[in-house]
């Protein structure tokens, strides 16, 4: 029991981080925009928002006052916001306006991002002092404060559900409006034409460029949160460059497809994932080699997702039709 | 400023007035200052071959493409018109000839698209109004259907709706006819006369004469770019009009030669081929085609035609049971079920399919000619592929069928769609085939290429091959061809001689599933 529970726990943390990935990447692939560009993302994200909480600290330990767990939170989420929007776009300045390759442009992203990230990790670890972790303990604190009463009392509720930081429930949050906003509203249905068939949308009246640049852009912010809370959960606010994140953004954009463009099935689709990867941890008297056949689970469970849903061929569970193609309104 | 002037004593001025409209595609000069007005409560069609610049001239309207000179007056007021949205606000509609609707949404969520951005969607406001104009003007639309599985002339219907929904009150049509049956072309007819009736502006974009005839007050003419006259429709007959768009006179005649030594060329029988969906496409196909004559196939768009000339050509797989007996002149007979297209082809079977976006099948977009036409030779030559036959082959494909290319070096992509076209066709038929199949061979094509594509067609045809023609044009099937077989729903509806037969009866054929008689000699 113990065993599943933590295993559980653990799922949920892994599958938060995925969730807001794929969520991000679910509104700019509903755009039309296949940006492969979030592991990338999802790095900026992750070390902007450390970034911003390191300086806070490091000024309110400078000034001798203790830092506000509010403000910490707040800095760190709009920096590794900000960031996220930054990489949403530069990747849309190149798709969009220099009509660059757009898989091309997110691949070269994610491996920038990762090295940058990484040098200025070890750059923070060097303005902390050159030896051991930087580690920004008031922040991490903060975003792992749990919900005081329920996160305690209601047994196995408490341990399964309510055991997380606030960033759990707002990964969940997000997913279930922004699926409802793309389905619901007026503009959410424009960003379904324009990423389903520009040349229609444009005919439309809809502004496609500023479609694809806002859902683009919004999407990598909501796609960073995910390396935020790695960073400041997962890490407790330290910065190891191990290539967790790279990993788990991978994650997100396979859940993308094994959620057909629909954020509420991202978000069991996410815990799933999330509990696949840790399953190897939790099975005993496995060999190096074959937790190794465990981690692979999620993918293959993608290939699997995409097997059946090519059988079946639901015209509703494809992916947007112009996914990944240029637009150019004056094109012969 | 003299346009304002012009129109000044006018109690009403036109509802659009365009004036010196020049536009250019690099060095094509697509319109060279036109001048055009469209009169509230008329229908004009604007005429001209394929490549005169009719649709650039319109795109301009409705804001696809921007003007490089000239201004445009909506009722007597200057307007700027940058984006589709602009020509909305000024009561312009345009319904494309390849639709612009979204597939996998609903007729009401097409509708309201991009409309507006604010609160929340309410289709059922939206089921309202279109029910409200679809009972006005006689329409039929099923506001919660999906586009895709709505047929062509559904989509039409909705493209429709949807700029009347928009408030349009000025209709651009673009070769709206092309893809309906004689019938559900009445229908579009009877909705534009309503159109017109409600004091609405309605232009028909078309290459067809006896629609233009048909339907129009008033016909402009366009040539190469050129405004070239504009004549009351009353006032002028389909030889005039024809003079007029080719600017010198044609004679509108396909020499039909009586077929000679026809020889059993082809026998298909209990033909049925199913596509990837599984669903049903060809079902119990049965003719024969012979060698001198042309065999023309008739049906709406989407009633199997591709795919039987596909599994003749070994594309498509034929069920078992059936069977495809080809006769090559003078050779033992062949069963071609179950042989790859290239062995096909080397038995003298040659596939010019043109789809509607041309550039589907056939030709690569980003290759030049001799590439294109290497395509069907690749495998000839020794490890290194052989480079002068093909080159030779896109030098007299340019030179008898008049492509105009900047070079032979040029990407396919950068040419026109008829001369793209040439291309395709040239290519077939180059091969001297013994039995040639072409689909839509003219589609898009200007009048003059057009019936050299006939008259070739015919050519091949006196030299013994088999030909078979897949065409749009019931006017042309029926001049061109010796027998039409009509397709209807994958099955063969009826063979018939193409020289008894009124395009009425064929019409009928293809919507309904006539008796299987068929009335072989």
């Amino acid at each position: 029991m113990r065993q599943l529970i933590s295993l559980w726990q653990a799922g949920i943390v892994f599958g938060t981080v995925i969730l807001f990935g794929s969520t991000g990447e679910i509104l700019s692939e509903k755009g039309g925009n296949l940006n492969l560009g979030v592991p990338g993302i999802m790095y900026l994200g992750g070390i902007m928002g450390l970034v911003g909480s390191f300086y806070y600290e490091r000024a309110c330990a400078a000034a001798g006052i203790a830092p506000i767990a509010i403000v910490c939170v707040l800095i760190t989420l709009v920096c590794g916001f900000a960031a996220g929007i930054l990489g949403g776009l530069l990747f849309s300045f190149l798709t969009t306006t220099l009509r660059a390759n757009q898989n091309v442009t997110g691949l070269t992203l994610t491996i920038f991002a990762g090295g940058f990230a990484n040098f200025f990790g070890g750059s923070l670890m060097k303005l902390a002092g050159g030896v051991g972790q930087i580690s920004v303990a008031a922040t991490s604190a903060a975003f792992r404060t749990r919900l005081p009463w329920l996160s305690s009392e209601l047994g196995v509720f408490s341990e399964t559900i309510f055991h997380y930081g606030f960033m759990v429930y707002l990964a969940v949050a997000l997913a279930i409006f922004l699926g409802w906003y793309i389905q619901k509203t007026p503009i959410g249905l424009n960003l379904r034409a324009v990423g389903e068939s520009p040349a229609t949308a444009d005919a439309a009246g809809i502004p496609v460029t500023k479609y694809k640049y806002l859902a683009t852009a919004i999407g990598g912010g909501i796609s960073a949160l995910g390396g935020v809370y790695y960073v400041m959960d997962y890490m407790k606010g330290t910065w190891d460059a191990d290539g967790g994140i790279e990993r788990l953004g991978w994650l997100a954009v396979a859940l993308v497809i094994f959620a057909g463009w629909k954020p509420k099935h991202g978000i069991w689709g996410a815990y799933l994932f999330g509990l696949l990867s840790w399953l190897f941890f939790y099975i005993a008297g496995l060999s190096r080699r074959s937790s190794e056949l465990f981690k692979m689970l999620p993918y293959a469970v993608t290939v699997v997702v995409l097997i059946i849903a090519s059988l079946r061929r639901r015209r509703d569970n494809q992916p947007p039709a112009a996914l990944g193609l240029p637009y150019f309104r004056e094109e012969r | 400023m003299e346009a304002l002037e012009l129109h000044a004593e006018r109690e009403h001025p036109p509802a659009v007035f365009m004036h010196g409209i020049t536009k250019r595609f690099g060095s094509l000069v697509a319109n060279d200052a036109i001048d055009l007005t469209i009169e509230r409560g008329e229908i004009l069609s604007l005429l001209g071959e394929n490549g005169s610049g009719k649709t650039t001239l319109m795109n301009m309207l409705s804001g696809i493409y921007a003007q490089d000179g000239g201004e445009i007056y909506i009722h007597g007021k200057k307007a700027r018109i940058r984006s589709p949205k602009d020509a909305f606000t000024y009561g312009i509609g345009m319904i494309h000839q390849h639709f612009k609707l979204v597939p996998v949404l609903s007729a009401a969520e097409n509708i309201v698209l991009g409309l507006r951005e604010g609160g929340l969607l309410n289709l059922k406001t939206v089921r309202a109004r279109v029910r409200e104009i679809c009972d006005r003007y006689g329409f039929v639309v099923e506001p919660d259907k999906k586009v895709y599985d709505m047929s062509v002339s559904e989509k039409q219907t909705l493209e429709i709706v949807k700029v009347l929904y928009r408030g349009a009150d000025i209709l651009i049509l673009d070769e709206p006819t092309a893809v309906l049956t004689p019938q559900e072309t009445d229908k579009l007819f009877e909705v534009m006369r309503n159109l017109k009736a409600d004091g609405k502006s309605v232009v028909i974009i078309t290459h067809k004469l006896h629609e233009v005839l048909a339907i129009s007050d008033r016909v402009v003419v366009l040539r190469r770019g050129l405004f070239v006259g504009e004549v009351p429709t009353g006032e002028t007959t389909a030889q005039a009009l024809t003079d007029m768009m080719v600017g010198q006179a044609v004679s509108l005649q396909i020499a039909r030669t009586e077929p000679e030594n026809m020889t059993e060329r082809l026998a298909v029988s209990n033909l049925s081929v199913r596509d990837s969906d599984g669903v049903l496409r060809l079902d119990d196909v049965s003719f024969t085609a012979y060698g001198g004559e042309i065999l023309g196939i008739a049906g709406i768009s989407g009633s199997g035609q591709k795919e039987l000339l596909e599994a003749v050509a070994g594309l498509q797989r034929a069920l078992p049971g059936g069977s495809i007996i080809y006769t090559a002149p003078g050779k033992e007979p062949t069963e071609l079920v179950g042989l790859s297209p290239r062995d096909i082809r080397k038995l003298g079977v040659a596939l010019a399919f043109v789809p509607e976006d041309r550039l589907g099948m056939g030709l690569v977009a980003s290759m030049d000619l001799p590439d294109n036409m290497m395509l069907k030779s690749y495998n000839n030559g020794f490890i290194f592929t052989l480079r002068k036959p093909p080159r030779h082959l896109a030098a007299r494909v340019v030179q008898e069928f008049q492509v105009k290319t900047p070079s032979l070096k040029t990407p396919i992509r950068r040419l026109s769609g008829g001369n793209i076209q040439k291309v395709l066709v040239g290519r077939e038929i180059a091969g001297e085939p013994a039995l040639l199949m072409t689909a839509y061979a003219v589609r898009g094509l200007d009048i003059h290429t057009s019936y050299a594509i006939y008259n070739i067609l015919s050519e091949q045809k006196q030299k013994g091959a088999a030909v078979i023609y897949v065409g749009e044009d019931l006017d042309v099937l029926l001049e061109l061809c010796d027998r039409i077989l009509v397709l209807c729903a994958g099955k063969v509806s009826g063979i018939r001689d193409a020289r008894n037969i009124k395009k009425e009866e064929v019409g009928l054929l293809m919507t309904h599933l006539g008796e299987e008689k068929t009335d072989e000699a």
